[in-house]
């Protein structure tokens, strides 16, 4: 992995993204490891996302590196109309590695082809959000032990949603039944749907939680967002549908884990916080150890 | 040559495109700009064909399509033939092929692409032949026939 950017999720091998998995549960053992002391990791936001941003910023000062960058275009040189392609090919002199984030897809792996450092996609527009798929697994596979033969339910907006797109492409990986659940207007792509028969698996349909939150074992969450709906009857007739509540959770199996790419907003009621089965600030917490985990592998500091 | 089989008159050096589908010349003539074209052009439609029953073709004097030119047509129609001319004999014949990748001449049709904002060659992955879908390396998004357009 070494000096290899990290655009897509699919850009990693299988082998490759486990050795992350286990790289990163060596930095939540011990967090603080000063092996990149004298690096320079660039953060490079062009447009905000403060808690992906910080979660790189903190796992690059966790190892000792120092941190430069911007947090929005409007502070960067982008504002004064400088193109992509040149912020990115100036940054390259100042830094070791580049985390960045853009609106428009496609931006990330432009920048890796005229960067002469690695680059690491934080999200570009609606495309690809690699890093979080990455703790998306690790999460998994922490809770659950392993990442085969998992019962996995995903719910909410599965046509619009990229972490789910991701997650769904990388369990492929592993033996994986799907539990979809969505409104009919937010059903998972066929495009997607087709990476789970090449693989030949198994995916289920369903409208409600309570159809299948008592057969999986790991219930990830996403919002049903009302900008996703032509029809706002259409909105109001789901929109309860798809929000968690603690009286849901009677049935579950014992050791199902409730994820959240978060931010949430009302998907999972605030009362499930304390359940067993919420994990989804742990699972921002992973993100991280991860992401001390890629640094460190591209930079080859481990 | 019987007047039956060549309405259009023959040329002496340059490219026959024959056997266009008669809706797709004006597509054709569009993409490969003819207009613009300052050599001698013979154009014939709806001409009489064994194999489409109707056809278009394109003859033009001295000139010689280049690869790029070549997979528009092929991205329009694959059913093209095209004939190089030399001292009124046909010299090469080929039946064009859709190229596994496309490089600098289709845009991509999502406007949220970093290809339509930043100066790039725009660049696609072939993953359809027969109903033309075209997977831009950039943003993943699939620029299918009836949203192409040459840049
Ligand atoms: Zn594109």
């Amino acid at each position: 992995m070494k000096n290899k950017s990290l655009i897509s999720i699919t850009d990693f091998s299988k082998k490759e993204y486990l050795e992350i998995l286990d790289l990163a549960e060596e930095f939540e053992k011990q967090p603080v490891q000063n092996i990149a002391n004298g690096k320079v990791v660039a953060t490079l936001f062009f447009e905000p996302s403060t808690r992906t941003r910080l979660s790189f910023e903190s796992a690059a000062n966790r190892m000792g590196a120092k941190v430069i960058g911007f947090s929005d275009a409007s502070s960067s040189s982008t504002s004064k109309g400088e193109s992509l392609v040149d912020t990115i090919k100036t940054v390259s002199c100042y830094a070791d590695i580049i985390v960045m984030r853009h609106p428009l897809e496609g931006a990330a792996r432009l920048a890796s082809e005229v960067a002469s450092v690695p680059i690491i996609n934080a999200g570009d527009g609606a495309n690809q959000h690699p890093t979080q798929c990455m703790l998306d697994l690790y999460s998994i596979r922490k809770t659950q032990n392993t990442l085969d033969n998992l019962n996995i339910a995903l719910v909410g907006d599965l046509k619009y949603g990229r972490t789910v797109h991701s997650l769904v492409e990388a369990m492929c990986n592993f033996n994986t039944v799907f539990h979809l659940i969505s409104p009919e207007s937010l059903k998972l792509p066929s495009s997607v749907k087709m990476r789970i028969n090449e693989k030949k698996l198994k995916y289920y349909q369903y409208r409600e939680i309570q159809d299948a939150i008592d057969k999986v074992d790991i219930l990830y969450m996403t919002r049903v967002q009302r900008e996703r709906f032509l029809d706002i009857q259409d909105y109001e007739k789901v929109k309860n549908t798809y929000i968690l509540d603690y009286s849901m959770l009677a049935k579950t199996k014992p050791q199902m884990k409730i994820l959240h790419p978060l931010p949430r907003v009302n998907e999972i009621n605030t009362n499930v916080d304390n359940t067993p089965q919420a994990y989804y600030f742990q699972q921002a917490q992973n993100g991280v150890y991860v992401r001390q985990a890629l640094i460190a592998a591209i930079l080859a500091l481990k | 040559m019987s007047k039956k089989e060549l309405v259009v008159s023959a040329i002496k050096n340059g490219t026959v495109i024959d056997h266009i589908p008669a809706d797709k010349l004006f597509q054709i003539v569009r993409a490969l700009d003819l207009k613009d074209c300052s050599n001698q052009i013979l154009m014939g439609n709806n001409l009489t064909s064994r194999k489409l029953g109707i056809k278009g073709i394109i003859k033009c004097q001295d000139k010689f399509f280049e690869k790029e030119e070549i997979n528009k047509i092929a991205l329009i129609t694959s059913y093209v033939t095209l004939i190089t001319i030399r001292n009124y004999d046909v010299v090469k014949k080929i039946k064009i092929e859709i190229p596994d990748a496309i490089e600098g001449m289709v845009k991509c049709y999502n406007p949220n692409c970093i290809t339509n904002h930043e100066t790039v060659l725009q660049k696609f992955k072939v993953i359809d032949k027969k109903d033309i879908k075209l997977q831009c390396l950039y943003c993943q998004k699939i620029t299918k026939i009836e949203t192409l357009t040459f840049l």
